[in-house]
């Protein structure tokens, strides 16, 4: 299992997703914005948080625009596996490899703390360690978290199961931090090999900072 | 040639910060304040000096770059 991890100028969750995926046993590598192919051993490329490119215009506008990104689209195109976590949601929906798009969160804050999710649909390879309903406890943080998708697209992510995961409270009762839609968390693509989602599960390794939850969603897509 | 674009939420996407700004209003007395939308403005200076094309050129810029328009609508106004 090799893990390509992407770094634009302003990505700060880099290091801590090679920890992350280091931990569970897989071969990690980072891959600079400026490169022009993806690592062909690939098998999971994600793409970091942070604040690429100073999150200048939107966030994630900028860095779509990246040497990088074809070869990204190229990869998602041969059904690659991707994943967006936070900033690399951002870069992801912009790009056009996510349907919806992130806007600023609703009470204007940026917020930053640990936060309840459940899981909506686990038939993917992210979520398989998990059951549906399972609540997990994740952090968040995010200015621009608000996810949006006007009504007939979101008719189409409950159609084919691209709902992956809700914001909620600890007994798994929708609790909505940022005001998106339904408190939608996370989504995939309709073939669900694209996964994006603005929780850090990379940030939730180890009982001693919080919680090690991150492990049983990390963990689906070094079985697959 | 000048040319000024203007990015704002499509109308029915909720604008937090005009909801903010709208209160604000309304708390330091402006009370007939009804409705405020806050968007951005993004002024260009193009060596073109084709109106038409300037106007498809930035129509383009703005579809791939300087509007997202999944929740954004944007106006392209050319000043001489």
């Amino acid at each position: 299992m090799k893990v390509s991890i992407l770094q634009f100028p302003g990505t700060n969750c880099e290091y801590d997703t090679k920890y992350a995926f280091e931990k569970l046993g897989a071969q990690t590598q980072i891959v600079w914005h400026k490169a022009t192919t993806i690592p062909e051993d690939t098998s999971l490329l994600v793409v970091a948080g942070g604040f690429s490119y100073g999150d200048y215009l939107r966030s994630g506008a900028i860095a779509k625009f990246s040497p990088v990104m074809q070869a990204v689209k190229e990869y998602a195109a041969k059904g690659g596996k991707i994943l967006g976590i936070c900033n690399g949601f951002q870069v992801l929906t912009e790009a056009g490899l996510l349907p919806g798009a992130l806007k600023r969160n609703e009470s204007l804050h940026f917020l930053s703390k640990h936060h309840h999710l459940k899981v909506e649909n686990n038939d993917n390879v992210f979520l398989t360690k998990l059951a549906k309903g399972d609540v997990v406890n994740i952090p968040i943080a995010h200015h621009d978290g608000n996810y949006y998708i006007d009504e007939a697209g979101l008719a189409e992510l409950y159609a084919n199961n691209q709902v992956l995961l809700k914001y909620c409270d600890a007994s798994g009762a929708m609790k909505n931090p940022n005001g998106s839609v339904d408190a939608i968390a996370g989504v995939c693509n309709k073939e669900k090999t694209v996964f994006g989602l603005m929780p850090h599960p990379e940030r939730a390794m180890e009982t001693l900072l919080g919680s090690d939850d991150g492990v049983k969603m990390l963990q689906g897509f070094l079985e697959a | 040639m000048k040319v000024i674009v203007n990015v704002s939420l499509k109308a029915g996407v909720l604008d937090s910060q005009g909801k903010a700004v709208h209160h604000a209003l309304n708390s330091i007395h402006f009370e007939n304040v009804k409705d405020v939308r806050v968007g951005k403005q993004i002024v260009l200076n193009l060596e073109e000096s084709d109106e038409a094309k300037a106007k498809a050129d930035v129509t383009k810029m703005c579809e791939e770059l300087l509007a997202n328009t999944v929740i954004e609508d944007y106006t392209i106004e050319i000043v001489k």
